[in-house]
């Protein structure tokens, strides 16, 4: 055991649930499946090609660490938590991406925000949120340039094509990297905001979809089907994925109502960019997450929030990464104050 | 139908009752020695009255309670005693105690002075209580709190619960005294209600019993059926069969929607729980003049050949009792004396019997496989899974850390250790080891701080005093002082007064 301790298995209880960390992230994985396919299906092979890349380069930097870490590999390289991050990081950057930059998310999460932080358990930050938010911050281009749902490409890139483009950004003769890419709907509504549009003709666009922006409704309907068998299986609690949303959908809600030019409607803020993926699986990271019931709810209050906010008023179009991030700082402070009553104490 | 209400937390749990068959309660032969624990029940040990060399009867008591918290104990059988001096007991930390130890004569036979009482009925309640005091009964549920003490509440009880949830998986000690002897829980709940006079009076059996709960409510019939009215006024109950609803405080909660205060007992919310088995030993007590020297036992796992329940006289090695439920499979096995949630394992098969003991789980060896322990996650499964409703993975977090004040911020005292928040550990961390050693540290710095607290007190008090006497010193020597000047003034003023002027106008 890691930490040294002078306690030895004797004492009770003597029996144990099948449940393991792995049982548990393999779980959540499984969970991401329905989403991913529908990602796959939507917006072509380069969405597999960006999480095998990261994958591969997460696996490798958390085979490193725990060998300069001098932890048992077998048992924590295969703990399912470096794999889980990586997926929640490959689908929070735009497929297409150049491998460098894929493999420097991993770095970031697996090696800085993980390892140097003690490793699993330890993290202060949500790796795969605390990579994405530097990959965000030192390559806006890249970061920014989402693939055309299926529907809308001129071309589909087969996987080998989307393999060559990742590793050496070579697209197939006469395709243009213009037409493979688009924005998305909250980078449509922030240029239209910034230019001084009223939002009122929105919904002539085809990139609004039928409520919430083409291709990318139905992947978070999803990742919403996935976070429900979650809850269902008691992987997680309902408390953070309600408070994420509730918060979210009242603030814009109540925006909406008072002025419909600046801000969009609450489906927009619900179903569209990374709102139920963030509300289900990263919100709900544990490590970083508040653990007690009412902390929970303050937690996903404070997300859902911070998300409307900074996707209306900051500098960004998403705000879910950031939002996870600052309340991930808040947590300790949260725990210490929602402490529920024990037992015969309110008596 | 009566309203039940619930507990946060808790567990459904695999029961694995089935493998010890609770319809019918084997004897086992009279061992070769008996080893007596001074101490089988919470407070102070019994005081020793025989000497090394006495030949000593069944039911003879051989230590007496002196003290207000105490239990007396009595030879479970007929013998010589060979011995009085510290063996291993049934502890966590297994620690050896003083007890009485018996070459047994294999006669079982009793001391003359215990004798069947003919009429039960006209014991005043001072006199009942006086006897189930002598018999030594403790609470049979686990506590064993010596039971003469809990009935002596002067407060207004509005609710007699009689614990009959055996919760534990495996074991089935209750269950078979349920079914066995429902009149003897019966009769003993009869004496209960005039002790403490009760609104109501429930027996609360998991629904995973149905054998008993028919057992109790056939009996219940034939008593009232005889013309005994009183028996009406108890109510059988069944519970959902959730881990740990037969602890005492979360067995209140569901049955009265009643929490016990923190640090409080039942009776502050006029309740009082006894379990079935202190039940029928009350009624032995007062009825056959019997005092507590034998108890039913489990004796189950997949490691004993004829898992089954005994009735075992107090005080038998757990070698024996194993022995007579046919012995181990093969050699590796460990030995857990209560449930696979609450039990201590043994180190060794000379430890007796004692009270409290309700089962012998004989398991494979499990824990070798088991190192596999991985940091904690902050799941919170273990806080979902406590019935205090505590936060095991905080309170983890500065056990490690051996924060005593953090500890206290989140209750660790509160905890009952019942096991839940590390059965439920995908990380497999064995939670409730750190408690345990989080609590007996807390109460050392605990003691610690109280030994320096006053030490200090004593040094300041000391600095005071001396402070003191320094200050009455010089309050003395300025006193005396005063007084030579004033004389000397006096004395100069007479001689030459003209000088004095000359000196103030200067």
């Amino acid at each position: 055991m890691s930490d040294n301790n002078p306690i030895v298995l004797t004492s009770s209880p003597f029996i144990q649930s099948s449940c393991s960390v792995s049982s548990v992230m393999r779980t959540v994985i499984y969970a991401l499946l329905p989403g991913i396919l529908l990602y796959i299906g939507l917006f072509g092979w380069s969405v597999l090609v960006n999480i095998l890349i990261t994958v591969v380069g997460a696996m490798f930097f958390e085979w490193l660490m725990l060998l300069l870490r001098n932890r048992p590999v077998r048992i924590y390289l295969f703990d399912g938590s470096a794999i889980l991050t990586a997926v929640l990081l490959s689908l929070a950057i735009p497929p297409l991406a150049p491998w460098w930059l894929l493999i420097l998310g991993s770095f970031f999460s697996i090696v800085v925000a993980k390892h140097l932080y003690g490793g699993i358990g330890y993290n202060t930050f949500n790796p795969a949120m605390a990579a994405y938010a530097v990959l965000l911050i030192s390559f806006p281009l890249e970061m920014s340039m989402w693939s055309m749902p299926v529907d809308e490409a001129k071309y589909l890139l087969s996987f080998t094509e989307s393999v060559q483009y990742a590793l050496f950004q070579v697209l197939p003769q006469n395709i243009k990297f213009d037409a493979l890419t688009s924005a998305t709907v909250l980078d449509h509504i922030r240029t239209e905001v910034s230019s001084g549009k009223p939002l009122d003709n929105l919904g002539v666009s085809s990139i609004l979809g039928y409520v919430a922006g083409q291709g990318f409704e139905w992947v978070n309907l999803g990742f919403l089907t996935g976070g429900l068998w979650l809850i269902y299986k008691k992987i997680i609690s309902w408390h953070i994925p309600l408070a994420v949303l509730a918060a979210l959908a009242v603030s814009s809600l109540i925006s909406y109502a008072i002025n419909p030019s600046v801000y969009v409607n609450p489906f927009i803020h619900l179903l569209g960019g990374a709102s139920i993926l963030g509300a289900f699986f990263i919100a709900t990271d544990p490590v970083t997450a508040s653990t007690t019931p009412l902390g929970r709810i303050i937690y996903g209050l404070g997300i859902g929030f911070l998300t409307f906010a900074i996707r209306s008023w900051g500098g960004y179009p998403d705000g879910i990464a950031f939002a996870v991030l600052l309340m991930g700082m808040a947590t300790p402070l949260i725990d210490y104050y929602t402490v529920p009553n024990a037992y015969g104490e309110r008596v | 139908m009566k309203k039940l209400w619930t507990f946060k937390g808790g567990l459904k749990l695999p029961g694995f009752k089935k493998i010890s068959n609770p319809a019918s309660v084997n004897k086992i032969p009279i061992p070769d020695n008996i080893i007596l624990p001074l101490r089988q029940h919470i407070g102070e040990p019994a005081e020793p009255i025989v000497d090394v060399g006495d030949q000593v009867y069944k039911g003879q008591p051989v230590a007496i309670s002196k003290s207000l918290i105490s239990a007396s104990v009595h030879a479970s059988t007929s013998g010589i005693v060979t011995d009085i001096g510290k063996y291993t007991i049934p502890h966590q930390s297994g620690v050896s105690e003083m007890c009485i130890v018996i070459k047994t004569d294999q006669k079982d036979q009793w001391h003359p002075n215990i004798e069947s009482n003919l009429d039960p009925d006209n014991l005043d309640t001072e006199e009942l209580c006086a006897r189930i005091r002598e018999a030594g009964i403790v609470g049979l549920g686990g506590a064993v709190f010596p039971s003469a003490v809990k009935l002596k509440a002067t407060r207004q009880i509005d609710t007699l619960i009689i614990n009959g949830a055996e919760c534990e998986p495996y074991i089935t000690c209750d269950d078979a005294l349920m079914q066995n002897r429902a009149d003897d829980v019966v009769q003993g709940i009869l004496l209960l209600r005039r002790l403490l006079n009760p609104a109501e009076c429930i027996i609360a059996i998991e629904d995973n019993k149905p054998q008993a709960i028919d057992a109790l409510q056939v009996s219940i019939k034939k008593f009232k059926e005889k013309g005994i009215g009183s028996v009406a006024a108890i109510d059988v109950i069944p519970i959902p069969t959730i881990f740990p609803t037969g602890g005492e405080k979360q067995l209140i909660k569901v049955l009265t929607g009643k929490e016990v205060p923190r640090n409080g007992l039942p009776y502050e919310v006029g309740v009082i729980c006894l379990n079935v088995g202190t039940s029928a030993a009350i009624r032995n007590a007062i009825y056959e003049g019997i005092p507590l020297v034998s108890r039913y036992v489990t004796v189950t796992g997949v490691m004993v050949q004829r898992p089954a329940n005994f009735e075992v006289l107090i005080g038998t090695p757990v070698q024996d009792v194993i022995k007579a439920a046919g012995g181990e499979k093969s050699d590796r096995y460990e030995i857990i004396m209560g449930g696979p949630m609450m039990g201590q394992l043994l180190p060794h098969q000379q430890i007796p019997v004692v009270k409290a003991t309700n089962c012998i789980l004989v398991q494979d060896i499990k824990s070798e496989n088991e190192a596999n322990v991985m940091p904690c996650i902050r799941c919170g499964s273990c806080a979902s899974a406590c019935p205090m409703s505590l936060l095991p993975q905080q309170l983890y977090w500065y056990a490690k850390e051996k924060s005593f004040q953090k500890l206290q911020h989140y209750n660790l005292s509160d905890c009952i250790e019942c096991g839940c928040c590390a059965v439920v550990c995908p990380s497999r961390i064995p939670l409730v080891q750190y408690f345990r050693f989080a609590k007996s540290e807390q109460r050392e710095h605990e003691f610690k701080t109280k030994l320096s607290e006053q030490s200090r007190i004593r040094a300041q008090m000391r600095d005071f005093r001396l402070e003191r006497i320094k200050r009455e010193q010089q309050e003395r020597k300025a006193r005396r002082k005063a007084e030579r000047l004033k004389k000397k003034a006096a004395s100069d003023k007479a001689s030459k007064p003209l000088a004095d002027k000359e000196l103030s106008a200067g």
